[in-house]
C-alpha cells in the first residue's frame, strides 16, 4: 500500500500534530472543551493535570479506536467509542486516586467529566475511525496539545492576577495582614484580583485568547 | 462475516464489555491498597489539624498519628469503653444507620505540649448529601480548639464554604456548656452570630441548610460523649 510507505513525519503528519495548537484549535477555534476549561484553571497544577489526563484519554483512545476501526460494528460504534472514553478516563481515577491523592480530590468530578469533553469523542468520530494508529496517535497528540496548552495560558493568567502565584509559589511577593509586614508588589499595596478565580473570567480570558489569534491569524476571521 | 448482522454486532458488544470490565478490574484491585493508605493518611491529617497539628505531610501522618494521639476509644452511648471495637476502624457513614445503643462513638485523645486534648468525629447531613469533619475539645471538655470539615457534594462557593479556614476558625474558643454545664453545642447563627456569643458562629450566606447541618452534626454527635465526659 502507498499510504504505508509515507514518512512518520510527512509534512501532512506533522499538520496533525500543529494544526490543533493553532489553526484548528479545539478550545479557541472549534470551541469545544469549555466546560472544563472554565472549572479547573483558577490554578495551574490542576490544570496542567487536567491536561495530561486529557492528553492521556484522547491518544488512547483515538489509537485504539484506530486499531479496532474496521471490526466495530457500524450501528453500535458510538457507544464503543463511549465504553472506551469511559474505562480509560475510570483507569486515569484509579491511578490519580493512588498516586496523586491531592490532585485527584482537587479534580474531583471534572476527571470524570472527561468522558463528556467533545474534545476526546469529536476527534474519535471525525478522525481515529477513518485513519490508521499512527496518524491517529498524532491527531490525540495535537488535540491533546492543542487542549493543554489554552488551558496553561488561561490558568496562568488566573492563578497570576488572582492569587500572586504560580504553582502555588508566591510570585508577586508575600501578602501579609498589613501593607507594611508585604514584601514585592503588596507592599506598593497591590492587591490580587478575586474576580480572577471566578468562572466568568475564564470565558473572558479565553475569549481574549481568541480574539489575539484571530487578530494574528487572519483566515481564522468568520467572513460571512 | 457480515459486520452489519445482529450476530457480529452482539458478539463485538458482548467480546468488547468483558475485555474491558476485566482490565478495570484488574486495576482497581491493584491500586486498592494504595488508595486506602492515602484516604487512611487524609483521616489522620484531618484529625491532627484539630489539635493544631497541621504541617504534617501524607507520608508522615502515620508516624505523627502515633506520636500524638495517646489512646483512641470507641464508646457506648453510656459512656464505657468498648474494647473490642477498634476506634479508628469506624465507619461513622455505618454506624449512624445503627440504633443508638448499638452504635460505637470513636474518641481520639491527644497530648500535645502537655495538654490533653478530645477529638470528635462528626458525620451528618448537608444539604445534598453527607458532610463530616473532626472537632477538638481542650482539657476542660468544653471549649474548643479545633474543627475541620469537608463534604461531598454541597454547592461550590455556598454550602461547600464549610471547608475554608475562615469558616472553620470561628468555632476555635466557643464552649459546648453553659454556665451552669448544660449542654448548648455550638451552632450557625444565620444572619452572623452576636460578638461575645460562646455558642454561635457565623452561618454562610447563601448557605443556610448546609451550616444548620453542621450545627445539627455537631450537637448530635457531642450529645452522645457527655456521658463519658461526665465519668472522666
Amino acid at each position: 500500500m502507498a499510504e504505508e510507505k509515507e514518512p512518520l513525519f510527512s509534512k501532512q503528519n506533522r499538520s496533525l500534530l500543529t494544526d490543533p495548537l493553532d489553526d484548528n484549535n479545539p478550545i479557541s477555534v472549534q470551541v469545544l472543551g469549555i466546560c472544563s476549561a472554565l472549572a479547573i484553571t483558577v490554578q495551574l497544577k490542576p490544570a496542567v493535570v487536567m491536561s495530561l489526563a486529557v492528553l492521556f484519554v484522547v491518544i488512547a483512545s483515538n489509537v485504539i479506536v484506530s486499531l479496532i476501526r474496521n471490526l466495530i460494528p457500524g450501528r453500535i460504534r458510538i457507544i464503543v467509542q463511549l465504553l472506551i472514553v469511559a474505562s480509560l478516563v475510570i483507569l486515569v481515577d484509579q491511578i490519580l486516586k493512588a498516586y496523586a491523592y491531592d490532585v485527584s480530590k482537587e479534580l474531583s468530578v471534572f476527571v470524570g467529566l472527561i468522558i463528556t469533553n467533545c474534545i476526546v469523542m469529536g476527534r474519535l468520530e471525525a478522525f481515529a475511525l477513518a485513519n490508521g494508529p499512527w496518524k491517529s496517535f498524532l491527531d490525540g497528540v495535537g488535540n491533546g496539545a492543542g487542549y493543554a496548552l489554552i488551558l496553561v495560558i488561561v490558568a496562568v493568567f488566573r492563578e497570576l492576577l488572582g492569587s500572586g502565584k504560580l504553582f502555588g509559589i508566591e510570585i508577586l511577593g508575600h501578602k501579609a495582614k498589613t501593607i507594611a509586614d508585604s514584601t514585592g508588589l503588596y507592599a506598593l499595596g497591590y492587591e490580587n484580583n478575586g474576580f480572577m478565580l471566578l468562572s466568568p473570567m475564564a470565558l473572558i480570558t479565553v475569549g481574549i485568547i481568541i480574539w489575539v489569534q484571530r487578530s494574528k491569524n487572519r483566515k481564522l476571521i468568520e467572513t460571512h | 462475516m457480515n459486520k452489519n448482522s445482529n450476530a457480529y454486532t452482539f458478539i463485538f458488544a458482548i467480546i468488547i464489555v468483558t475485555v474491558i470490565a476485566g482490565l478495570l478490574a484488574f486495576t482497581a484491585t491493584s491500586l486498592k491498597d494504595l488508595q486506602d493508605t492515602n484516604v487512611k493518611a487524609e483521616k489522620m491529617q484531618n484529625i491532627l489539624g484539630t489539635v493544631g497539628v497541621t504541617d504534617v505531610s501524607r507520608d508522615d501522618a502515620q508516624a505523627a498519628f502515633d506520636q500524638y494521639i495517646k489512646k483512641q476509644l470507641a464508646l457506648t452511648n453510656k459512656g464505657t469503653v468498648d474494647e473490642k471495637t477498634n476506634a479508628f476502624n469506624i465507619n461513622l457513614k455505618n454506624e449512624v444507620k445503627k440504633p443508638e445503643d448499638e452504635q460505637r462513638y470513636p474518641l481520639y485523645i491527644a497530648e500535645k505540649d502537655g495538654k490533653t486534648f478530645y477529638v470528635v468525629p462528626l458525620y451528618g447531613a448537608g444539604l445534598w448529601d453527607a458532610i463530616w469533619g473532626y472537632v477538638a475539645l481542650g482539657e476542660d471538655e468544653n471549649t474548643i480548639v479545633g474543627a475541620n470539615f469537608d463534604h461531598k457534594g454541597e454547592t461550590p462557593g455556598l454550602g461547600a464554604e464549610i471547608t475554608t479556614d475562615w469558616f472553620q476558625a470561628q468555632f476555635e474558643g466557643k464552649k459546648i456548656l453553659d454556665e451552669s454545664n448544660n449542654f448548648v453545642s455550638v451552632t450557625a447563627v444565620k444572619g452572623g452570630a452576636k460578638p461575645g456569643d460562646e455558642h454561635g458562629v457565623d452561618a454562610i450566606s447563601g448557605g443556610t441548610i448546609t451550616s444548620n447541618g453542621v450545627s445539627n452534626m455537631i450537637e448530635e454527635r457531642l450529645a452522645h460523649y457527655l456521658p463519658y465526659f461526665k465519668n472522666n
